[in-house]
């Protein structure tokens, strides 16, 4: 039994993107019927973790070209070039958008709106309020789109597939978490949200609802996932929990040190020049791991770490910027770091990957738009600049809210019996999941499993064998899969049988980004190969898109947009 | 144990309602980790002991306001709670005051349609305009309301609340300190139609000044200052609209 419900647009996820989707499909027509579809209440979504800002142009002494240059260099080049001048230019405004709704940014003596350092951005542009960015943005947003009543929200019900008719996307299928009723949820067009997919990896800043949902949901139904192996090591997570301790602290000043003492980035060459501290985060994860490989690292319980030393900022300064770094050091890892550097070391937390988006937010797929961490509009390209990825969320989602709408305006409703039988084989499928007690396997066993395999083939360093091997496994812990027994049988609120949807879409997300990676031969960005250490745009500077096929992925090529930046080694 | 690992017994509230007429309780043993926060405990139970187990959970970093449960009887987020601090029994339950759903899962609908009710958002007589850029703040603006925006609706203060606890309907401290924060805002021109909600049966004026949202509120965000402060305005707005001279011709 399904039950099925009607709206103009449908969106899937309620973090920053879904939310501003939303609000800018109630700004284009204030009667149009909006679904907000999300797995979790959207003031939970991962965009409350999100801690150092968000960029866009704001002081005299900056603009477009610049914001775009750092971009484009900070991408290894694989940005595309029309979306990121499109990204730059609409930055200012969108942040803006959010100060009118109220998010409490940090403010200069004279009241404009402050604005600090971050890594790879040649000047002060990125926005933030204290080190809780994403919580008061995410906040902000979400309270500020409860003032509309054509928004609306099916809290906790986790979509689980795309219902597809006439070639186009008409709905979802979403499983109302609370009651174990699968609703069949029909709009003229879908944008997805969801949002990354970092626990794929053992060791992530992702919060465990990051689960590449909206990826595998697009890629089985044929949508490609573009440049999946391109997954960014944030350079400073805790080690043991891999909680994120924000770029902020070293664009406020923050030194790396090594066993020694020593501030490697200046004492010795990793390409970051008099950036030091305030280099991409692709080369700083490398710099730290060739320190600990050379010997000058620290040793811990989890493993070694170099330090992030703020002690020089002062107790004062720490407050006033940085103080949930504070409470957490001190929380986390027993550690205050007004008084003691804090232990660190990279730590997964950003696919610059994922579904492939154009610059208006559509995919392949007509009705399918996708925004945010999601997508791969190929803003970031092979490396994300800290602080684009908050203003990305709000661009594109309100580019994907918008343009939904015109497509939905324009396009048929397509058969609810058709689409009612899919949703009926979904609810099927997923009641025969529930307390499944036939199979061999453990969900914690596969998971485990797939978690050595993406740290051993995709980390920051990678090799042939290796990332082969790595395929391999996730495509036998597919098999595996296939073959869980779960315990729960229950229908109201299975938090086993999400995990158990979860995993199945986390299989579907790591065999993307295995395979993709396998593929690349060269070193760009974040993907980055002891085995051929260097960049070579003779014959890969395109997109990788892998194609969903039950016999295994496909990979193709898709063109990158030049045309205003010529690529250029890229030296800091 | 020469791991470093010691054993601690966790008795869990348990509730099915497609099985269970009522909560029951049920005890694990779990090895635990000296690093271990309360919730770690919880998904070595969930991945390890008993799959059937139901709690919610994400970010584990203390912001995402999922995580909130009763521990020992007090209202915590179990992210945040170091197990070293308790002896060898932690008795975890769901968070006091709200309907389960099942086991540890609490209904929070009630408390998103409050918030709601406050409007959080801001209000202006007139919007402005995109182009019109972002509105001045001074530093000592943003500090009036700073603090009061900290808030995660992680609901341990509802749990805490001992007029929630007898008026289910009441406002509540999260809510009233929400509403307050848009009040206070120098963006925000909606404070008289805030007043006027909180004048309403239910809200500030049911608080009996227990100041127990306050102690158990894991962001200091003070809710007990917020509700006594949107008090004394909803009274200094209601006495002001007694005096002050009415619009219109006589």
């Amino acid at each position: 039994m399904v039950e099925v419900t009607r709206h103009d647009i449908v969106i899937v996820g309620g973090g920053a993107a879904g939310l501003r989707a939303a609000i800018a499909a109630t700004e284009i027509d204030p009667a149009a019927s909006i679904a907000l579809v999300s797995k979790v209440y959207p003031m939970r979504s991962h965009t409350v973790s999100a801690e150092g800002g968000a960029a866009a142009v704001a002081r005299e002494d900056d603009n477009f070209e610049m914001h775009g240059y750092d971009t484009v260099k900070g991408s290894d080049f694989l940005g595309d070039q029309d979306v990121i001048r499109y990204f730059v230019e609409q930055a200012p405004r969108e942040l803006t958008l959010l100060e009118h709704w109220g998010c409490p940014w940090s403010r200069n003596d004279d009241g404009t709106v402050a604005t600090r350092a971050f890594g790879g951005m040649s000047t002060k542009r990125t926005w933030y309020a204290t080190d809780k960015v994403g919580f008061h943005m995410l906040h902000a947003l979400f309270q500020h789109s409860l003032r509309f009543d054509n928004i609306v929200r099916y809290d906790e019900h986790f979509a689980t597939r795309l219902l597809i008719d006439g070639g186009a996307v008409r709905g979802v299928a979403a499983l109302d978490v609370r009651t174990g009723i699968v609703r069949v949820v029909l709009g003229r067009a879908v944008i997805m949200a969801t949002g990354g997919a970092g626990k794929i990896f053992p060791f992530t800043t992702n919060g465990n609802i990051k689960t590449g949902d909206g990826m595998a949901l697009a890629y089985r139904a044929g949508v490609a996932l573009k440049d999946m192996e391109f997954v960014q090591y944030h350079p400073t997570g805790l080690p043991g929990t891999g909680i994120l301790i924000t770029e902020a602290t070293r664009g406020e000043g923050g030194y790396l040190i090594n066993c020694d003492g020593e501030r490697f980035l200046t004492t010795r060459d990793y390409g970051v020049g008099t950036k030091a501290e305030l280099g991409p985060r692709d080369m700083i994860s490398r710099a730290i791991i060739q320190e600990i490989e050379a010997g000058r690292g620290i040793p811990g319980p989890y493993g070694e770490y170099v330090h992030l030393d703020l002690r020089h900022l002062g107790e004062a300064k720490i407050d006033a910027r940085l103080p949930m770094v504070r409470e957490m050091s001190k929380i986390y890892i027993g550690v205050d770091p007004v008084h003691e550097p804090i232990p660190i070391r990279p730590v997964v937390h950003y696919m610059m990957g994922g579904i492939d988006t154009d610059i208006t937010a559509a995919t392949s797929l007509p009705g399918l738009y996708a925004a945010g961490e999601v997508a791969c509009a190929s803003l970031n390209g092979s490396n994300r600049l800290g602080s684009n990825s908050l203003t990305e969320c709000l661009v594109f989602g309100a580019s994907a809210g918008r343009n939904a709408m015109a497509f939905a305006k324009g396009s048929g409703e397509g058969s609810e019996d058709a689409l009612r039988r899919q949703g009926e084989e979904e609810a099927a499928r997923i009641v025969a999941l529930r307390g499944k007690q036939k199979g061999g396997e453990k969900l914690a066993r596969i998971r485990a499993d797939l978690h050595q395999a993406m740290e051993s083939g995709c980390g920051v360093y990678r090799v042939q064998e290796t990332m082969d091997a790595t395929a391999r496994a996730v495509a036998q812990l597919k098999g595996r899969y296939a073959d869980v027994a779960l315990e729960d049988s229950s229908s109201v609120f299975n938090t086993e049988l999400i995990a158990a949807l979860e995993m199945g879409n986390m299989l579907d997300v790591a065999e993307a980004v295995a395979n993709s990676a396998a593929a690349r031969r060269e070193s760009r960005g974040a993907h980055t190969r002891r085995d051929v250490p260097k960049r070579d745009d003779q014959n890969f500077l395109y997109h990788t898109l892998c194609h969903f096929d039950p016999a295994g992925p496909r990979l193709g090529k898709k063109e990158v947009t030049l045309g205003h930046w010529e690529p250029e080694e890229r030296k800091y | 144990m020469s791991d470093g690992h010691s054993k601690k017994t966790f008795v869990v509230t348990r509730f099915d309602p497609d099985q269970d007429a009522a909560p029951r309780k049920q005890s694990y043993e779990v090895p635990v980790h000296p690093d271990w926060k309360v919730l770690d405990a919880l998904n070595f139970i969930k991945d390890e002991v008993d799959a059937t187990l139901s709690h919610r959970w994400s970010c584990r970093m203390a912001v995402c306001g999922s995580c909130g449960m009763m521990v020992n009887g007090e209202p915590r987020l179990t992210c945040k709670e170091p197990l070293s601090q308790y002896g060898d029994t932690v008795v975890v339950a769901p968070l006091a005051n709200f309907p389960v759903i099942r086991d540890l899962v609490i209904d929070a609908d009630g408390f998103m349609e409050k918030l709601t009710s406050v409007k959080p958002w801001i209000i202006r007589a007139k919007e402005l305009a995109v182009e019109e850029g972002p509105m001045r703040q001074s530093p000592a603006e943003l500090a009036e309301f700073k603090q009061f925006s900290m808030c995660i609706n992680c609901m341990l203060c509802y749990s805490a609340c001992p007029v929630v606890a007898n008026e289910p309907e009441f406002l509540g401290p999260a809510a009233i300190a929400l509403g307050h924060r848009y009040s206070l805002d120098s963006r925000d021109e909606g404070a008289a139609e805030r007043n006027e909600v909180f004048r309403g049966e239910g809200t500030v004026f049911s608080c009996s000044f227990a100041n127990e949202c306050t102690e158990v509120c894991p962001k200091h965000v003070d809710p007990a200052a917020a509700v006594n402060q949107a008090k004394l305005n909803a009274v200094i707005d209601w006495a002001s609209s007694l005096v002050l001279p009415r619009g219109g011709d006589e």
